[in-house]
């Protein structure tokens, strides 16, 4: 596969804080990515550094083979859906689509036309007027009518219902089979788009923790229950992430080792089942927080907000 | 599941691409999807069971590997002359695995002789 961005042991700080720990990663052509993580691990810089908002501390950063910063041939093919993204007030919503129709050279605005019906956008009212819901409608259509080659939707669905954020999926699913581009999407809802995935990137504390195939990690780990021996003795073959003891009852959340699967647990007489990818990363971040030493609600503070 | 609505696929049942081709597999058994007609392609797989359209083409994949189905350059997926009987002859044979097994390891836990399990069936049958 060829990529369409990597980055080269890039950290970045900001004052004391590090927000991002000798990050390597690539981001595959046409692929859907997950960047998943909690807040504050660091997901919103690295967005930033490949979209050229800002400039790594230390390390390399390379989209569609140049240096994104202030560099024109590789910002016109990106685009940038931020969390809360806010238009200017005064702009009717169809004055922004306008002027997102100037910015990004793929445009389609059939689609942009079709979605706005979708979502049930009013064309004429302005930016100021619009409810939360509506307005991360905006960033939604502007993100997808876009086909920006490289399009990064960073928590697009603030004040979104189910609904929406179904009709999103769908749109996005849709117009990616047929128009296949780089997307990535960072998001709290992980269930909602788990198999919409084809590759998942997980950080924490400005470390990538995982960097796989979504497929393979659907197979690379088990929640096993049964006697807490037996749990236990099970766990100790392989990576133990997390447990819980009832009694002595015992469930945890466990990677396998190479070759192994769900038949080992049966064969030790424990029940399993696949585990999900909001429980792996749960059980993923939760464990790097037991392992440092520092309390984590003290180290993880949001100091990616700080203006430069 | 943790997504607002949808059909999706089976959580529980092993790798997504897998269950893809379960389904499709399905639907040739029960005849719903004769032989030599079009399986449904990846986009309409991806958008049906919504994900991701790399999952649903190697869904497709595999079953062409398995001789279930055939390319036809530029038009799509069709389904194998002898797909049905190829897929009813695999599943015979791994029926005692999958159902026969466990069912007698079940019986055993609870004190069900195999003669017992046998009226069992019998009755179970009669009532269908």
């Amino acid at each position: 596969m060829t990529a369409t961005a990597t980055v080269h042991d890039v950290t970045m700080r900001f004052r004391e804080h590090t927000a991002l720990d000798g990050v390597s990663t690539t981001i595959e052509q046409d692929t859907i990515t997950g960047l998943l993580g909690r807040n504050g691990a660091g997901k919103t810089t690295l967005m930033q550094l490949l979209t050229g908002h800002r400039v790594p501390s230390q390390g390399r950063v390379e989209v569609f083979g140049g240096r994104p910063y202030e560099n024109d041939d590789v910002l016109r093919r990106i685009c940038f859906i931020k969390e809360g993204q806010r238009y200017p007030e005064q702009f009717r919503v169809r004055d922004a689509l306008a002027a997102a129709a100037t910015l990004f050279p793929d445009w389609d605005e059939d689609l942009a036309q079709s979605l706005m019906r979708d979502f049930d956008l009013p064309a004429k009212r302005t930016v100021k007027k619009l409810s939360r819901g509506m307005n991360s409608a905006v960033g939604i259509i502007i993100g997808l009518a876009s086909r920006a080659p490289l399009t990064l939707f960073d928590e697009p669905y603030l004040g979104l219902d189910a609904v929406a954020r179904q009709l999103f999926y769908d749109r996005l699913l849709a117009d990616y089979a047929e128009h296949p581009r780089t997307i990535v999407l960072s998001t709290h809802l992980i269930e909602e788009i788990a198999d919409l995935l084809e590759r998942v990137i997980l950080i924490d504390r400005g470390r990538v923790l995982l960097d796989t195939d979504a497929e393979s990690l659907r197979d690379s780990a088990l929640t096993v229950s049964g006697p807490s021996a037996a749990v236990q003795a099970f766990a100790g073959r392989h990576e133990l992430l997390h447990t819980e003891t009832l009694g002595g009852h015992s469930r945890a959340v466990v990677r396998l080792g190479p070759g192994a699967d769900g038949e080992d647990a049966r064969a030790a007489g424990l029940a399993w089942e696949p585990t999900k990818l909001q429980q792996l990363v749960v059980a993923m971040s939760l464990q790097t927080a037991t392992d440092q030493s520092a309390p984590p609600s003290a180290t993880s503070p949001r100091l990616e907000e700080v203006p430069r | 599941m943790g997504r607002p609505a949808g059909p999706g696929v089976n959580e529980d049942g092993g790798p997504i691409f897998r269950q893809v081709a379960t389904q499709i597999e399905n639907a040739i058994v029960d005849g719903s999807l004769p032989e030599e007609s079009q399986a449904p392609s990846s986009n309409e797989l991806a958008a049906f069971h919504r994900i991701n359209p790399a999952t649903a083409a190697k869904g497709l994949n595999q079953l062409v590997a398995d001789g279930v189905l055939y390319k036809r350059r530029g038009v799509g997926m069709f389904v194998a002359p002898g797909a049905r009987d190829q897929l009813l002859k695999r599943r015979r044979s791994e029926f005692a695995d999958q159902y026969v097994r466990p069912l007698l390891t079940e019986a055993h836990k609870l004190g069900i002789s195999a003669a017992e399990l046998a009226a069992m069936i019998d009755r179970e049958e009669d009532r269908r």
